[in-house]
């Protein structure tokens, strides 16, 4: 795993270093920056922030704690690491919190000033773990970090109060120095965030160089390490998070579509982001509107979509439940919509910043009614760029709403992106509605706006300002055909049928299923399905069991409404199916009912994804192989 | 675009294929008439006319106009409007609404179109009473009411529509009754042409479940004497000879007194732009209920930046200050690194 000689880093392919400290110690900038310079020097990387949803809990409590968990290496990696290598505790209560998803013989970087008496009190430590012995096992390295930050805070001038807060940047020069990172772009980095105040740029400029020199300079670490470039694909590169590949996907989209895009939102985490993106990029003719409230988010997008702009809402946890009248709305009134659903921690207020898979089968059917709604799920951060183009595509074609089902994991994890070439992104033009389009008994020409494409079944968007199309639409079932309001029975069985196959129809675009099965489609025992966020963990848990030489297959579902049409073959193909959610189980309900296949469930709802060396474990078992599921800090690769 | 590329239109323009399907004897006829036969007057075309309702008796209005139009859905017509009229500058979007879709389930979207200020023609018909449910009280209910959900009656002191309207910042507030088409036609011609959102709210009469709730003060016989008209920059006074009218207090209150009591010359001037509110949530207080000499007219109608230009404008200043998007910016904008092959 690693070779060393006096004096040269030592060689690691890969590393997990997690980031903790108070809410308000930095450590998401802290995490995020050694990522940013990781991915500069051509590392993979997958990261996972932790943070609690209070903005500031009390300072040194449990509650407080904040985490940044970033895995770096020499090679493609799918997820963000199942324990950490190395701990970077700020205080008692980051230590308390996260010791224990350290691998065993890790490494444990604490800010010994944080442990004095009343800090180890407010996190509930009875003695001080640092000399009672608990940390036997890991490799603890004890560094003053507040009072060394203090001191060259009062080089640079800065109040006592104001310097202490840099002692993230110490943590970080440390850091980098120990994992042999480039120094320069960092300070480039703090040079520009900070540039509007020159006392802290320079105390978070000294606080970085002091924490690398002290590295450098005390021999307290035994060694330092290396993690090469991996191998990537000839490409420009940047790090994106979900939450921006969405927006920028949904810009872009809106972009090929020729159309004004129009997000219609209020504000809820962890979906806000794609708000605030947005709200940024008006030279794109981006219009954001803060609603008052959930629902006003989705009408107006309505509104705007009636009025021929590309209609987007975004929201969260109970904000979906709040649209849910108006997305019945869409359904009736067939007109484009992207319904944006960063899922999170359930029920009601749930975990606010915890991420879950589990608002499928609310997206499939949480509305009154028969309304159904396509679904995509992006499966990885950069996906989600992919993820907005396919949901704009299917909305427009098919005059639908659409639901993006997103997750905290997704919209906050960040990972590099080989940006693709804006010359060869699809053209997304649509055509409104011209000319009328039926002609009445007395040959009257007339337009109808539930006349619909043989093919499609997508009724015409005609737009206010187009003479001689003037037409009301509503929630009130249609006569097919006029849309003209109608209680007549068989008109109304008609109409949902219509509406049904008019989303079942969106399958025929599909590519066949992309099955990943070395010996063919059928050839392995068990197949794992996936869809969204699990498939960095599903990926590298078949990995591991690949590494192992046993046969595992892995397919990834983007569509979840309709399913693809080839699903039900390729899941009867295998004798057994597993489909691990973080929720109670509700793909799995939908293709043992869609299909009658024998799938089993593997749920996880505890707010956080799927560890690789968790799918690895029950797909074992599933097979019955009586073997220990591999360790993360064992080289079969994450 | 000049008046004379407008296509001279008639009622029958306006009006659709559709059979309109209130109640006989309701008020909303004659309000749907007082719209269909203004808006040949009003030199707009059908195609850039929308309509926009949410649900109950006066929410079906849309189906009855032929131009552009949403039946949405409970209480949201404000938010649909507002995303059609803030991307849509170039069209006349109006609302149509009752007292429950605007003030009950609604009324969070109504306060804040009004306070944002979205170009939005906001016709409110209040029978205060619940019609499409078949008549339960609404949030104007007089408190006492006996209804079929209130058999012992009513427990709730009712909104004052106008006098909410002001205190949600509203630029743009007016009173008007479906037994006066002319009044209407006046109001609505005013609150059209106002730059941001126009609320109107119509005593209009429900005759199956609240017939005669206005009757006191606009039947024929009795409005001279219980209607107060307001009009900008004249004396505010009514009866069929002119003989009351309002003044101002020094204690700052106002009072409906007898003119020849007081003089002409000590009657309230009406101010419909004052900047100031107060006096126009005064007179939307006048009267405690329609049984008694209640102000009609428009009570206020300020200018204030309309919220769909403000809108328009940050994106006109993005784009001169940073040019065009650029989409290989965007996506290169959080900072890049190359892989060489």
């Amino acid at each position: 795993m690693s070779t060393a000689t006096e004096d040269h880093p030592k060689e690691l392919d890969r590393v997990v270093i997690r980031f903790a400290g108070d809410s308000g110690d930095g450590m998401q900038l802290t995490g995020t920056q050694f990522t940013s310079v990781s991915s500069l020097f051509g590392n993979d990387t997958a990261t996972l922030p932790d943070f609690p949803a209070e903005i500031r809990a009390p300072a040194g409590t449990l509650a407080g704690v904040s985490a940044f968990q970033v895995h770096i290496s020499d090679h493609d990696i799918l997820t963000p690491g199942d324990a950490p290598n190395v701990l970077v505790a700020m205080n008692p209560a980051a230590l308390k919190a996260n010791i224990g998803a350290v691998a065993s013989g890790g490494i444990v970087i604490v800010n010994v000033d944080a442990f004095d008496e009343r800090s180890l009190e407010k996190a509930g430590y009875a003695a001080n773990p640092l000399t009672d012995g608990s940390l036997v096992g890991y490799t603890v390295y004890e560094v003053p970090m507040t009072s060394l930050t203090l001191e060259v805070g009062k080089e640079a001038g800065v109040k006592p109060r104001d310097a202490e807060r840099s002692k993230n940047f110490f943590a970080l020069g440390l850091l980098s120095w120990l994992y042999s990172r480039p120094v320069e772009p960092t300070l480039e980095w703090i040079a520009a965030r900070f540039a509007t105040n020159a006392l802290i740029l320079d105390a978070n400029t000294r606080a970085f160089k002091a924490g690398h020199a002290f590295g450098e300079t005390t021999e307290v670490f035994e060694s330092t390490y290396q993690v090469r470039p991996a191998p990537h694909e000839p490409g420009t590169y940047t790090n994106v998070t979900g939450n921006t590949a969405l927006a920028w996907g949904l810009v872009a989209a809106a972009h090929q579509a020729h159309l004004p895009l129009f997000l219609g939102s209020y504000p809820i985490t962890p979906a806000s982001d794609i708000l605030h993106e947005l709200s940024k990029h008006k030279q794109f003719g981006v219009r954001t509107f803060q609603a008052e409230d959930e629902i006003a988010g989705i009408g107006a997008a309505i509104g705007a979509a009636f009025g021929g702009a590309l209609g987007v809402t975004t929201t969260s946890g109970p904000g979906i439940d709040l649209k849910a009248e108006s997305i019945g709305l869409a359904v009736s009134l067939e007109l484009p919509l992207v319904i944006i659903d960063i899922q999170r921690g359930g029920p009601s207020t749930g975990l606010p910043t915890k991420t879950e898979q589990s608002d499928l089968l609310h997206a499939m059917f949480g509305r009154h009614g028969e309304a159904p709604v396509p679904i995509v799920a992006p499966s990885t951060p950069s996906d989600c760029f992919e993820a907005a183009f396919e949901a704009v595509r299917i909305a427009l074609t098919y005059r639908t709403p659409v639901f993006i089902l997103s997750d905290g994991y997704l919209a906050n994890g960040a990972e590099p992106w080989n940006l693709p070439d804006v010359g060869s992104l699809p053209d997304l033009q649509v055509d409104f509605a011209v000319e009328t389009n039926h002609r009445l008994e007395d040959g009257k020409e007339v337009f109808w706006p539930y006349v619909r494409d043989e093919r499609t079944l997508a009724r015409p968007w005609a737009v206010p300002g187009t003479p001689g199309l003037e037409h009301r639409i509503g929630g009130l079932e249609k006569a097919d055909g006029s849309g003209n309001v109608s209680y007549d029975p068989l008109n109304h069985e008609r109409m949902t049928h219509l509406r049904a196959a008019k989303v079942a129809g969106i399958a025929r675009d599909f590519e066949p299923l992309a099955v990943d099965d070395e010996d063919g489609v059928g050839g392995a025992p068990v197949v794992v399905l996936g869809w969204g966020s699990t498939y960095g963990a599903i990926a590298a848990g078949v990995r591991r069991i690949r590494a192992r030489g046993i046969k595992v297959a892995h397919v990834h579902l983007k569509h979840l409404n309709p399913f693809p049409r080839d699903l039900g073959d390729v899941l009867r193909a295998y004798p057994h199916v597993l489909v691990p959610e973080t929720n109670m189980g509700q793909l799995v309900k939908l293709v043992r009912a869609d299909f009658l296949v024998d799938a089993r469930g593997l749920s996880k709802v505890q707010g956080v994804p799927f560890r690789a060396g968790e799918i690895e474990a029950a797909v074992l078992d599933m097979l019955g192989v009586d073997a220990p599921a591999a360790r993360d800090t064992e080289d079969i690769g994450g | 675009m000049t008046d004379t590329t407008i296509p001279v239109t008639t009622r029958k323009d306006w009006t659709s294929d559709q059979e309109v399907r209130w109640c006989p004897g309701c008020g909303d006829y004659s309000i749907l008439a007082a719209v269909q036969m203004l808006l040949p007057e009003l030199g707009v075309r059908r195609e850039n006319t929308v309509f926009v309702s949410g649900i109950g008796c006066a929410a079906r209005f849309p189906y009855y106009m032929n131009t552009y139009g949403m039946h949405s859905i409970h209480g949201r017509a404000p938010a649909v409007a507002t995303g059609l009229a803030v991307t849509r500058p170039d069209l006349d979007v109006w609302v149509i609404s009752g007292d429950g879709d605007a003030l009950s389930i609604g009324g969070n979207h109504l306060i804040h179109a009004l306070r944002r200020n979205v170009r939005l023609t906001i016709l409110m018909f209040n029978n205060q009473i619940y019609g499409l449910t078949k008549g339960q009280y609404s949030p104007t209910s007089e408190k006492g009411k006996i209804t079929k959900s209130t058999p012992f009656g009513s427990l709730e002191t009712p909104f004052n529509p106008i006098s909410l309207a002001l205190g949600a910042e509203a630029t743009f507030v007016a009173r008007t009754h479906d037994m006066d088409r002319k009044h209407m036609q006046e109001v609505f011609r005013r609150a059209h042409a106002h730059d941001g959102a126009a609320f109107v709210e119509i005593y209009q009469n429900c005759n199956v479940f609240n017939d005669g709730a206005f009757e006191k003060i606009t039947g024929r016989d009795v409005r001279a004497d219980n209607l107060i008209p307001l009009e900008h920059g004249r004396p505010i006074r009514f009866g069929s000879e002119g003989q009351r009218g309002v003044v101002l207090d020094p204690d700052g209150r106002l009072r409906i007194v007898d003119v020849a009591d007081v003089g002409e010359d000590a009657l309230l001037v009406h101010d419909e732009q004052r900047d100031e509110p107060g006096l126009a949530f005064q007179l939307s207080r006048l009267a405690a209920g329609p049984d008694e000499p209640t102000p009609v007219g428009v009570f206020r109608a300020v200018e204030r930046t309309e919220y769909g230009a403000a809108m328009g404008h940050q994106l006109v200043e993005a784009n001169e200050r940073k040019g065009p998007g650029d989409l290989a910016a965007l996506l290169r904008s959080g900072g890049t690194w190359t892989v060489d092959s």
